[in-house]
């Protein structure tokens, strides 16, 4: 993937076309507990990226050949909404939402103490109502909230972050346009608080410098993400507990 | 197990969040000992008694332990066996030898069947998480009357009070037969005058019951119905 060498992506003064610097992160918002029919639920906004996940669960696994004996599964159904980007998508699951969901779903059996519930199953639904580039990091940062809210032991967060090459220069968390135009995206799945990797995918070349840089930046990024995720937690009890914790 | 009770220091924990150092206390339910550290696997409040450290969740599923007392919803029926819904993961198999009637085979349906509700005892969870019932034994028996409610796990203990001080001033100022199940579960019968208290009772415990002005409120409704 070598771009499209015709399509500016930083401006003359190093900015890019939205004004952020090379390791500056689009706006991230999440809440916790949205969804009262479900267990556990969260929204999340990071730029004009929107997602809502619903955990239920755990559950006994049905249809049973998906059991297994010594732990629960995860089943994660990763799905974007008509309405969420420019061109309707044809609803339904395709050949991109069920890869998502598949590794959205290794990523977070690393995180839950699956082996707590043999034979069950935790449903995780993630539904992407608005589009703009790095929707499987935003519903990674979701299901996790949406996890921790349903009560569902985990050994950590997980957060979804990306950073990738554009005009030869390494940027955290690319837009739409960088993301169409760009040349490398590296999403990952990080644990803030080891710094483990959970989940990394790699679309275009990166040299092992500028891997690196965008190794440092997803890092940093995911530990501004993982403050807000818990604020979010502990926000919608301390406030409901008159701020007394 | 609320965070809220009086007195106690409160700190609310998310998962991954280290607790404190692991050497010289025992790691609790909720919580997971990693290199150092006791770090919390579960949204909830830092519990620290007796040399363990454990985490009170905030929400929780129910998972069966040999002995409660829970209400189930029978599910499905077969000749000789019943499964009730418990809230759990699983469903739990009452055999017709833990019945408290003696029917012929393939006459199950006549003393239970799809929907009726009941009381009964965990007698038995194995690892694989199979659970047994049992409704032998003293009250336990199939609800016929009142109605079920559920309320979420950390709220059980809220509901009860203090060796069950709350509850019994319950049963008394709404003169209702009230039955808290450690499944979530609760049964009430009385006259609709009381049933009706103990729904709004029920409602302040599922929007208020995490709070600390929790038992204010509480004590204001049940004064209130006092005076009444």
């Amino acid at each position: 993937m070598g771009g499209y060498g015709d399509v500016q992506l930083l401006r003359d003064d190093g900015l890019r076309l939205d004004g952020r610097k090379v390791d500056e992160m689009r706006e991230v918002k999440v809440e916790a507990g949205v969804l009262p029919a479900a267990d556990g639920s969260a929204w999340v906004k990071h730029g004009l990226n929107v997602a809502v996940c619903a955990v239920y669960g755990p559950m006994e696994a049905h249809p049973r050949k998906i059991q297994r004996q010594d732990r629960a599964v995860i089943d994660v159904r990763y799905n974007m909404a008509p309405f969420s980007t420019s061109d309707r998508i044809r609803p339904g699951f395709n050949r991109r939402s069920r890869e998502i969901s598949k590794v959205t779903a290794e990523a977070l059996e690393s995180v839950v103490l699956v082996e707590r519930y043999p034979r069950s199953k935790i449903r995780v639904e993630i539904e992407i109502l608005a589009a703009e580039a790095g929707t499987r990091c935003v519903g990674i940062t979701a299901a996790a909230v949406a996890l921790a809210d349903a009560g569902i032991p985990m050994r950590d967060l997980i957060v979804g972050v990306a950073s990738g090459k554009i005009e030869d220069t390494v940027v955290l968390d690319l837009d739409k346009a960088e993301d169409n135009y760009g040349q490398a995206d590296l999403p990952m799945g990080i644990l803030p608080t080891t710094g483990e990797i959970a989940f990394l995918q790699m679309d275009g070349d990166l040299s092992v410098e500028e891997y690196n840089t965008c190794m440092e930046y997803n890092l940093k990024a995911a530990k501004e993400i993982h403050e807000l995720m818990v604020d979010a937690l502990k926000r919608r009890y301390i406030e409901k507990n008159g701020g007394e914790a | 197990m609320s965070g809220a009770k009086e007195g106690a220091e409160l700190r609310l924990v998310t998962p991954g969040e280290a607790i404190g150092a692991s050497s010289g206390v025992r790691a609790g339910t909720g919580t997971l000992i990693m290199g150092d550290n006791i770090i919390a696997t579960k949204v909830g409040w830092v519990n620290n008694k007796n040399g363990v450290t454990s985490v009170d969740p905030i929400h929780s599923a129910y998972m069966p332990r040999s002995g409660d007392l829970v209400i189930g919803i029978i599910e499905s029926v077969r000749n000789n066996l019943w499964f009730a819904d418990v809230n759990g993961p699983f469903n739990g198999l009452l055999p017709m030898s833990l019945a408290p009637w003696k029917v012929e085979f393939g006459a199950a349906r006549q003393q239970m069947d799809i929907g009726d509700i009941m009381l009964a005892r965990v007698q038995e969870v194995d690892e694989a998480h199979n659970i047994v019932l049992t409704m032998k034994g003293v009250g336990l028996r199939r609800l016929k009357e009142g109605i079920m409610s559920e309320i979420s796990m950390n709220h059980i203990s809220r509901l009860r009070g203090d060796e069950d001080s709350t509850l019994r001033q319950l049963k008394e100022v709404s003169d209702c037969r009230i039955i808290v199940a450690e499944n979530g579960r609760v049964w009430v019968d009385g006259d609709s005058d009381g049933i009706s208290f103990m729904r709004t009772v029920l409602e302040l415990v599922r929007n208020d019951g995490h709070m600390a002005t929790f038992n204010a409120s509480l004590e204001a409704l049940i004064e209130e119905r006092r005076n009444a």
